[in-house]
């Protein structure tokens, strides 16, 4: 046995074997590792990239002006029913735009010019103010304070969005010098040398970049520029602002001609912004407004309601009705070739496309039985049929995940089978039943395509109220706004994508609970 | 000898710790098949009041198909039928106008893993006397908690800890827990398949004094694969052997003086 050779933990042969086995061990742990690595990578990249978009929407700009709610403005007929000051939207519009119009005489000199200017606020912004007063008519007359969230070009122009704008310190400015041309003044700038590196650093696309120069509440475009030297045209505010003044320069690569704000429109809001009157605020409106077509006015507050009473449909009829077919097949079905069959298809129908579904109900459910088109009732039904299946193999794992010993301990004290169900074996299954329906529910949840074709896309401006009400939910609504083309509403669906997500997150968290504070017991 | 049967005696009958000879269960050319396979051939045993009779035999020869004939368990399982007459109170337990719910409360069954619900230890007893309705109060059904308790030598353990979940006792206590559930329910017959076989011997000896106090109220039929089990703790014994009943008789016959060959080989070791 001295013999290396024969010692079985030292042979030759024995040695390689073990390499190889660990090898392979390694190699396996290794592909482990990189899957998982890949995987969390890809989840991580993906949620922190909605994340990122979604910030965009956490916030929004509005003017908060203090307005006096003059009788004749907004009671033009001296009705002051509440569907008469609603409907007046109108006077309340011209109630902040005028308010705002005092500060900018150079915006009430044309048409064309007011019309510029009136567009930095949507009419229908004013709504909620109109809704307020209409319920409660005592501020009438009265001077509020009123956030009117800003128009969403200008909005995603001081986000920074678009468009894109480069903002850079310049110092301060000499007292300006009358030009050659009328409107136009001459100002030396410090270091306006700054300015012309990030233009040559930008590049040239054609035309050459809008750059503003901001001293206080006033804005002017530059027209030319030479070391040092500014001709200066003014958007906005007075020349003698920027007597000494710290000037700002803004520079907008893209032209005027291809944006949605225009010069002057930017000069406002900088004017506005740089007065205190335009206000970023966190954009609360995301959770409390419906749907609207302008982004700013835009909430998911009806999607919300309409997913909520989706899945109350779903919970009520998937749920029991699960529960119970499990607890039949499982406990009571006899084990012959009808009982396989049914089996073996509830099992297949899992697999089923979710937009099979969508066509069985619109069928079915609007064709045959005539039921509302566009409700959650309708959705409820079809999403609860979808997710059924699921159900129902998770109740029946969870039913035959409890020892048969319980159920034999308790038919043999003289429980019926019934009994020894009801009062034993199903109170054990339950977390687990209840752990499987949740997570159908989750996937109900994110379902879009059986909802598209039972109606559930409608614009939906109202919050619904019941489950046979017109409704959208959540992620048709994502659908949709993802579907539109203006910018502002790219952070807006990413934000409603944060939501259903924390919603499906916090289903899950129930799971967990759920699982832990049940942990089996026998 | 008495052979009359007085049914105010069951389970509460007098203490006097004689065997009663007369057969509380009768079966006659019972046998057992499980899809079309036979697994028990026409057995015909009596099984006397107030003593135990113990089943015996290799592993797989249906001694536990037998048993879960006398409360009508095979019927739980799929694809097993029973032929026979089994009797008592001359009435047919076998044929299908007895309800089994109703059989399964008068025999009371313990089995080899000790199988607690996983509730309370007051609530594992009270649940049978609650289902069928045998108390009115709270009181009564702690009464009879209580006894039942007391009867399977449990009590002075868990008196104080009622509220505690059954699963959280010792596997000998389990098993004692089981029985005292059994016995809530008042029946007459109580049938055990290797009670003791998942339990240490301390525990087993527990259970073995339990049983043989218990058969002084009970008729026991008891399943185990220890020979000096059954020497111990039955009056009765019947030797199993691939389905057939090959001998029967007083435990102290067959084991001092056995008929058959094949019964001699297997007291003696030779197979099993
Ligand atoms: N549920 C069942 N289904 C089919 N065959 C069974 C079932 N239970 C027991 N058997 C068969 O019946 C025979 C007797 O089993 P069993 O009564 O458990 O034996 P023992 O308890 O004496 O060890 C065995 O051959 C076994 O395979
Ligand atoms: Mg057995």
């Amino acid at each position: 046995m001295n013999n290396a050779q024969d010692n079985p933990f030292r042979s030759e042969k024995a040695l390689k074997r073990l390499r190889r086995r660990r090898n392979a061990d390694m190699r396996f742990q290794g592909y482990g590792i990189v899957a998982l690595g890949f995987a969390l990578f890809a989840l991580v990249f993906l949620i922190s990239a909605i994340a990122w978009k979604a910030s965009g929407a956490s916030t929004y700009h509005v003017i908060r002006v203090d307005l006096e709610l003059s009788p004749q403005t907004i009671l033009p007929e001296g009705d002051a029913s509440p569907e008469e000051i609603t409907r007046n939207i109108e006077g309340f519009y011209s109630l902040v735009r005028n308010d705002l119009l005092t500060r900018f005489p150079e915006a009430n000199e044309t048409v064309q010019s007011k019309r510029a200017f009136s567009s930095l606020i949507d009419r229908m912004a004013v709504l909620p103010l109109a809704r307020e007063v209409a319920d409660e008519p005592h501020l009438i007359g009265q001077t509020t304070s009123v956030d009117v969230p800003l128009s969403d070009d200008v909005d995603m122009f001081l986000k920074g969005a678009a468009p894109r704008a480069i903002f850079l310190r310049v110092g301060e400015a000499s007292s300006p010098m009358r030009n050659a041309e009328e409107g136009d003044f001459k100002i030396e700038v410090d270091r306006l040398n700054k300015v012309s590196a990030k233009i040559a650093a930008i590049g040239q696309h054609g035309a050459e970049p809008t750059v503003l120069l901001v001293a206080d509440k006033s804005v002017g475009r530059i027209k030319s520029m030479e070391d040092g030297d500014v001709i200066l045209e003014i958007l906005t505010g007075r020349q003698d602002q920027f007597d000494g003044a710290s000037v700002k320069a803004v520079i907008i690569p893209s032209p005027e001609d291809q944006r949605s704000v225009s010069d002057q429109q930017i000069a406002w809001a900088l004017a506005l912004k740089a007065e205190g009157v335009i206000k970023r605020v966190p954009h609360f409106s995301l959770l409390t407004h419906t749907d609207s077509t302008y982004p700013e006015l835009a909430g998911a507050l009806a999607a919300l309601v309409g997913s909520l009473l989706t899945m109350l449909v779903t919970a009520a009829v998937s749920i029991p009705m699960g529960i119970f077919a499990a607890i039949f097949l499982e406990e009571f079905a006899p084990k012959n070739r009808l009982t396989q069959i049914i089996e073996v298809n509830i099992n297949n129908l899992a697999a089923v496309p979710s937009i099979v579904f969508g066509l069985l109900g619109a069928t079915l459910l609007l064709g045959t039985f005539g039921l509302p088109r566009s409700a959650p009732l309708v959705g409820g039904l079809v999403l609860a049929l979808l997710i059924l299946p699921v159900v129902i193999i998770a109740a029946r794992a969870a039913l035959r995940a409890v020892p048969p010993s319980i159920r034999s301990g308790a038919l043999a004290v003289g429980a019926s089978r019934m009994q020894a169900v009801f009062h034993h074996v199903l109170p054990l299954a339950l977390p687990g039943m209840l752990t499987g329906a949740i997570l159908g529910m989750a996937r109900a949840l994110g379902e879009t395509a059986p909802l598209l074709l039972i109606g559930m896309v409608a614009f939906v401006a109202e919050v619904p109220s019941s489950t046979t009400d017109e409704a959208t939910a959540l992620p048709v609504l994502i659908y949709s706004w993802a579907s539109n083309a203006e910018r502002a509403w790219e952070p807006m669906t990413a934000a409603v994508i944060v939501i259903l997500l924390a919603i499906l997150v916090l289903m899950n968290l129930a799971v967990v609970l759920l699982r832990r504070k049940f942990e089996r017991r026998w | 000898m008495d052979t009359t049967y007085d049914p105010a005696l069951a389970g509460e009958g007098a203490d006097d710790g004689q065997p009663l000879l007369y057969p509380r269960i009768d079966c006659r050319d019972v046998s057992v098949f499980y899809s079309g396979k036979q697994a028990v051939f026409d057995v015909s045993l009596p099984v006397f009041d107030r003593s135990v009779t113990a089943l015996i035999g290799p592993s797989g020869c249906g001694k536990s198909t037998f048993l879960r004939c006398l409360n009508r368990m095979n019927d739980t399982i799929d694809g097993a039928k029973v032929t026979g007459e089994i009797f008592m109170d001359g009435e047919n337990i076998n044929s299908s106008h007895i309800d089994p719910v109703l059989l399964r409360s008068r025999v009371g069954m313990v089995f080899q893993k000790p199988n607690p619900f996983p509730k309370s230890i007051y609530d594992n007893i009270a649940y049978g006397p609650r289902i069928h309705g045998l108390v009115d109060d709270r009181q009564e059904l702690d009464a009879i908690v209580e006894k039942s308790l007391r009867r399977a030598g449990l009590w002075e353990e868990v008196k104080d800890r009622l509220g505690q979940p059954g699963t959280s006792l010792s596997g000998g206590q389990q098993q004692r827990l089981c029985i005292a559930r059994a016995i809530a329910v008042r029946p007459e017959v109580i049938l055990m398949d290797e009670p003791c076989s998942s339990l240490d011997p301390i525990a087993t000896a527990r259970i073995e004094e339990l049983i043989d106090e218990l058969r002084k109220r009970y008729c026991i039929v008891i399943v185990t694969h220890s020979m000096q089990q059954a020497a111990r703790v039955s009056q009765r014994t019947a030797f199993f052997h691939l389905g057939h009943l090959v001998e029967m008789g007083d435990t102290d016959q067959i084991f001092t003086s056995p008929r058959e060959r094949r019964t001699e080989d297997y007291i003696t070791g030779r197979f099993g």
